[in-house]
């Protein structure tokens, strides 16, 4: 299996922009996913489910912007080179 | 808080647990540093290599005008003070992104401390005591602590992975000096996915634990030594020689590995090993037997391809 740090890149790329484009309201809500549900216990045991809303959120406001900068760089790069 | 110095590492980290920090080797008080000081007779060597450069300038040959001009006098000095300021600007910046000062702790071995490790990387069912030693909440460097993780074996191990992986493609004809760089990218990458995959998981388990990710890269590095064994065992030895020695380095690093981690990630209980109840105990323990279970799968999967 030979993987390139290139094919890596690509890997994060593409993992990022699959949770980037969970959409809140038509989604995640409707599988129970939605944000309410995430901050639900407020013990110091937040469990599996609230971690992976926290993240799946936080990656969404975060990564919103840089994202497009570097899906634009990708799709240019791409048409440029092949 | 109980402040009285306490012999026992493993309670002072019960104490304070979300406060480890790895200060830079300047804080550590004198009777444990991280490297010695190996410049003999520091100032008078100083001082001979300073007359030296001095020299030259003042005594200047007569013919020797371009070192007497001024103006090549003020170029050097400008050249020289820019040259300083652009090291300052690039050592502030990078210590911002890849923290330099912590990676030092990690490169604090000697050859006993690298010896012994090794021996407990392919045997380390006699060791007993597998707690880490701090001092005064710091860990104390590695080459005072033969339980702490460092970064010399498994870069160097990484290294001789893919010669000797150069190597046994080179007995089976198979050899082109790309594939150096395709196995080396190759290991890196996985290297990297699996280190990821083990941060989030911990994040997700909600574990709170000081295991930095230098921490995670050291431990997810030590099962280089193990493949190295088996494919030079292959080489000399045969296949048979190949299963065997993975066989017995791969039991040895889940054990490594599972005693290791018990002692970060688990309760202070279930660390004793006293059976703990609960859910989120459980999640813990299946968290270690998993990481600790992915490192024989690598070794087979990253080697099986060289021997055949």
């Amino acid at each position: 299996m030979a993987f390139t740090l290139y094919s890596l890149i690509q890997t994060a790329i593409l993992c990022t922009n699959a949770v980037a484009v969970l959409h809140e309201e038509r989604f995640l809500s409707k599988m129970g996913w939605g944000v309410e549900q995430g901050v639900g216990g407020f013990g110091d045991d937040p469990g599996i489910k609230a971690q992976i809303l926290n993240l799946i959120r936080s990656v969404r406001t975060i990564m919103r912007v840089p994202l497009i900068i570097v899906n634009t760089a990708c799709i240019i790069l791409l048409l440029l080179f092949g | 808080m109980d402040f009285s110095a306490t012999p026992s590492g493993f309670r002072q980290r019960k104490l304070q647990p979300s406060m480890r920090l790895r200060t830079s080797p300047g804080d550590v008080p004198d009777g444990s540093q991280l490297f010695e000081d190996t410049s003999g007779a520091g100032p008078g060597a100083q001082g001979g290599y300073r007359n030296q450069p001095a020299g030259p300038q003042a005594a200047g040959l007569p013919g020797q005008s371009l070192l007497s001009d001024p103006m090549s006098n003020l170029a050097m000095a400008y050249g020289s003070s820019l040259a300083s300021q652009g090291r300052e600007m690039v050592d502030k910046n990078l210590d911002r992104f890849i923290p330099i000062s912590r990676l030092k702790y990690y490169f604090a071995v000697d050859t006993v401390y690298v010896g012994k490790k090794l021996g407990l990387l392919v045997f380390p069912y006699m060791h007993e005591n597998w707690e880490m030693s701090y001092q005064q909440d710091t860990p104390v460097a590695p080459r005072f602590d033969v339980n702490a993780p460092d970064l010399y074996i498994p870069a160097m191990s990484f290294i001789t992975y893919i010669l000797v992986a150069g190597l046994a493609l080179g007995t089976q004809n198979r050899f082109s000096p790309e594939l150096l760089g395709v196995q080396a990218s190759s290991a890196l990458v996985w290297l990297i996915m699996e280190v990821l995959v083990v941060l989030l998981s911990l994040y997700l388990v909600t574990v709170n634990t000081d295991l930095t990710t230098i921490d995670l890269l050291a431990f997810s590095g030590y099962k280089y030594v193990g493949m190295i064994v088996g494919v030079v065992a292959g080489l000399l030895f045969g296949k048979p020689a190949y299963y065997l020695s993975l066989l017995w380095c791969c039991v040895a690093i889940f054990v490594f590995m599972i005693r290791t981690l018990r002692l970060k990630l688990l309760s202070e209980a279930a660390a004793e090993g006293r059976l703990v109840r609960g859910a989120r105990n459980q999640l813990r323990m299946y968290l270690t037997m998993s990481i600790a279970a992915a490192q024989p799968i690598f070794m087979y999967w990253l080697t099986y391809h060289l021997i055949r």
